[in-house]
């Protein structure tokens, strides 16, 4: 084993009212990807803000390449070689992939020091090919898809020589296709001798990339292993400290008429011809990549962006949806992927953000009535379990998992028909993940239509009981439960197959 | 990382505390210290007649206030309101002055006024011009109206009767009234009613409230409206508290009343805020004022001392956002 170019020791780190982390040690290894799981709130992110000198350690040593050091601040801690990539992109949209890479450092030429463009865009040409991709170093970066964005990070901190990369949830928003690609460019980074800290909620992705894993619990190492001396069941009964059965806790729920019904949807740009059917009990899934046009999908239908063609029917009637209220109003409900930028209302309590949505139906003479408000409001945070210590708590101090559950309440105390969910456990920790899950099956049986939108196929084959494959802005094919593979979806959305399926009857060319 | 995963399963209980929010608690106390100090230094300052006063000064910017407080939550600005009451006060000393009756004089200011907020609130939720934009505009154009048809000369010989704001009632100035009693409905209007519920959620994530069904634009529109109503309330106050009223009337009117409103615990960033922090803000800025004068401080650090105030509630807004973010982690 070489020497780690970055070592953790006894590190402990507290924050008012939370041990973040204690005693935790941890260490990198140049050419090796180190991952890093656990549950959201086992102290992952505060491991690799400490290491990016965001955060100062209460106690512990921080040692880089054999030296105890003190990273001062993010910058200092880059300077020494340390590059971070996080959910949240660095970049600059208006700048061109070129400017982004050498950001900070362009190359100058010339007496007065002005910026040499053809170097910086030879140079930076060069460093996308030695991560083996090819893009247009002139393209402004903001036009770039998040994959691509991903690379231009990657580029940036290969250009800068870093000697530890820390990639934060990097697959969260990318489809399989650019999984695959993100994957080949970081064993790239592994051989060129980077140490890579990689933190994940998609466990095969350890097993597929990772040399050790960590396992953090509640601020605790559980332990650090060789990933060849592991498997995925054990791996998740560290995170969890207890076994989950299954993941995917899919329980069979009757399946009724068409709740919605929707014919040749249209919308220039974001739908084309679409029509599908959802019944009461059933889960359909919505397959495809990224960019694909399944939110779009969601959001036209739920009237974010009107249709302009095609017919929709609730429960058999003929509905027009020209805004979300009318949608509501309808029975649909819409869980959009972002949480954050569209689902929630960070600084409100949890209270108000359960009721947000039936705020008239809690007014009497005027007002909200408040016992009602707390007693529905209650009822969700105990069917759902939401983690808070009151319901006035403001939603921006809950975790990620609680967060989308109350997101989810506020949908279900609409009273929906059908329930429209966009990736509705991105980002979640694998026991919220198993509680939505299983919220979800609990719903179906309960009679409500209900649409998944997610691009873990592994979720999508548990949970669906249909699965549509949209791409192109379209729905390319059709499977039911248990007819179809990880594969056939993939090479349905990504157009591999020549004939479209009917009922998951699709040609494979291998 | 958050303290919640840690921390005891959920209880519904209502914190009876929870109507004073750390901003405006601060600055109720700091209020207090305040009063404390200035009573020491200058015994005359408790005088009944200077605490009149105090609060009249109070009145105009405090309902004004009210109005920002709306505007800001949502997160947005009128910096156009000087100009609206200079508008409001004008037209109502002149239809005072033409004879026309006097509660007819007010209606119609409150009708101008409310019309001028509504445009400025269609600008900005329907033509989706920025609201910096659209009432920096309307600050100028109404100004300059103003100017043009009063040629600058003062309004003065108003009817007895115009002069509403120096009168009092059981030795309570009816400004002072009109103060409390549109800021405890106000107050509660923010606090219990779903309107007032969907302000905030306007303000705080302008996408999520559209997603959950609140008709976003309508509500920025309102807000417009209401401030544009709220800042003629002010405006009929401030037209006939003196005996003339000047065509340059409410200079800077507008960063007296922002000033009060951030004070008081409004974020700029929209989302939070309450009517009750604004008010305090109000007065404490009138105390400021004439502690000033008592204690025989040039008047010409009055401004210096605003700006300070707002620079200082805004580093401590900031301040209290980082540690909250701190603490709730990524």
């Amino acid at each position: 084993m070489p020497e780690p170019i970055i070592e953790l020791r006894n590190i402990s780190k507290s924050f008012p009212g939370v041990q973040a982390l204690s005693d935790v040690s941890f260490d990198v290894c140049p050419g090796e990807v180190h991952a890093l799981v656990g549950e959201n709130g086992a102290g992952k992110s505060t491991l690799i803000k400490i290491i990016a000198g965001v955060y100062e350690p209460n106690a512990g040593t921080v040692r880089f390449d054999s030296q105890t050091v003190q990273m001062l601040n993010p910058r200092h801690a880059q300077e020494m070689g340390i590059a971070a990539i996080y959910q949240e992109s660095s970049l600059y949209n208006e700048l061109s992939v070129a400017e982004n890479i050498f950001m900070g450092r362009h190359p100058s030429a010339g007496k007065l020091g002005a910026v040499d463009w053809n170097a910086m865009f030879r140079e930076s040409e060069e460093v996308l090919n030695r991560l083996g991709v090819q893009m247009d170093v002139h393209a402004k970066v903001g036009g770039l898809s998040t994959a691509n964005r991903q690379r231009v990070e990657m580029a940036k901190a290969l250009s800068k020589n870093a000697k530890v990369l820390i990639m934060d949830e990097p697959t969260a928003s990318l489809s399989q296709h650019d999984v695959e690609a993100l994957f080949s460019t970081v064993r790239i980074l592994r051989e060129h001798g980077v140490g890579i800290i990689y933190i994940s909620h998609r466990l095969e992705e350890v097993f597929e990339l990772g040399d050790r894993v960590t396992v953090l619990r509640d601020g605790h190492r559980v332990d650090t292993k060789p990933v060849s001396e592991v498997n995925q069941g054990q791996l998740v009964s560290m995170m969890v400290g207890r076994t989950l059965d299954t993941l995917f806790p899919k329980r069979d729920a009757e399946i009724g008429a068409p709740v919605l019904r929707v014919k040749n949807l249209s919308r220039r740009g974001l739908v084309s011809d679409v029509s599908f059917e959802v019944r009461s009990g059933e889960i359909v899934g919505l397959a495809g990549l990224v960019g694909a046009g399944r939110s779009e999908l969601a959001q036209v239908l739920f009237g974010i962006y009107p249709a302009e063609s095609g017919t929709v029917e609730i429960s058999g009637k003929p509905a027009v949806i020209r805004n979300p209220r009318q949608a509501m109003a309808l029975g649909l409900a819409y869980v959009p992927e972002d949480r954050q930028s569209q689902g929630l209302i960070l600084p409100m309590k949890v209270r108000e953000n359960i009721t947000m949505a039936i705020l008239e139906t809690l007014t009497r003479f005027g007002f909200v009535s408040y016992g009602r408000e707390d007693q529905i409001a209650q009822s969700y945070v105990d069917r759902l379990q939401i983690r808070t210590p009151s319901l006035s708590q403001l939603a921006m101090n809950l975790s990620g998992g609680n967060q989308q559950k109350i997101v989810v309440s506020k949908w279900l105390a609409s009273a929906p028909k059908v329930l429209i969910l966009d990736e509705p456990t991105r980002g979640i920790d694998i026991g919220a993940k198993a509680e939505i899950h299983r919220l979800m099956s609990q719903l179906a049986q309960q009679g409500l239509g209900i649409v998944m939108i997610s691009s873990e196929l592994p979720e999508i084959l548990g949970m669906s009981d249909r699965i549509l494959v949209v791409r192109k802005n379209t729905i390319v094919g059709e499977y039911l439960r248990g007819q179809a593979t990880q594969e056939q979806i993939i090479a349905t959305a990504m157009g591999l197959d020549n004939q479209v399926a009917e009922g998951g009857k699709t040609v494979e060319r291998n | 990382m958050n303290a919640t995963d840690a921390a005891t399963p959920t209880k519904a209980r209502r914190n009876v505390f929870s109507l004073v929010q750390s901003q405006e608690a601060t600055l109720a106390v700091f209020l207090v210290i305040l009063l404390a100090g200035l009573a020491i230094a200058t015994p005359a300052f408790m005088d009944p007649q200077n605490i009149r006063d105090i609060l009249v000064n109070a009145s105009f910017p405090a309902i004004a206030a009210i109005g920002m407080t709306l505007v800001i939550i949502s997160a947005e600005i009128d910096i156009s309101i000087g100009a609206i009451l200079a508008v409001v006060a004008v037209l109502t000393g002149n239809l005072a002055l033409i004879g026309v009756p006097i509660p007819l004089v007010f209606l119609i200011g409150l009708i101008a006024g409310t019309l001028l907020g509504a445009l400025n609130g269609a600008l900005v939720a329907y033509a989706r011009i920025p609201s910096i934009i659209v009432t920096l505009g309307a600050l100028s154009f109404w100004r300059g109206l103003v100017i043009y048809f009063t040629q600058g000369a003062w309004i003065y010989n108003m009817p007895e009767a115009f002069h509403f704001a120096q009168r009092s009632w059981l030795g309570v100035p009816i400004p002072v009234w009109m103060m409390a009693v549109l800021v405890v409905l106000a107050g509660l209007f923010m606090r219990f009613s779903p309107l007032g519920r969907q302000f905030y959620a306007v303000g705080g994530n302008r996408q999520a409230a559209l997603l959950a069904g609140i008709p976003v634009r309508r509500r920025l529109f309102l807000v417009f409206m209401l401030n544009g109503t709220f800042t003629a309330i002010a405006a009929s106050i401030y037209a006939s508290r003196f005996s003339v009223v000047q065509s340059n009337a409410g200079l800077g009117f507008e960063f007296q009343v922002i000033t009060a409103v951030v004070i008081g615990g409004t974020s700029i960033m929209g989302g939070t805020g309450s009517i009750w922090g604004s008010f305090l803000g109000a007065v404490l800025m009138a105390v400021i004022a004439t502690g000033m004068t008592f204690l025989k401080v040039s008047p010409y650090w009055l401004q210096t001392v605003q700006g300070s105030l707002i620079l200082l509630a805004v580093i401590l807004d900031v301040l209290r956002r980082r540690r909250a973010g701190a603490a709730a982690g990524p």
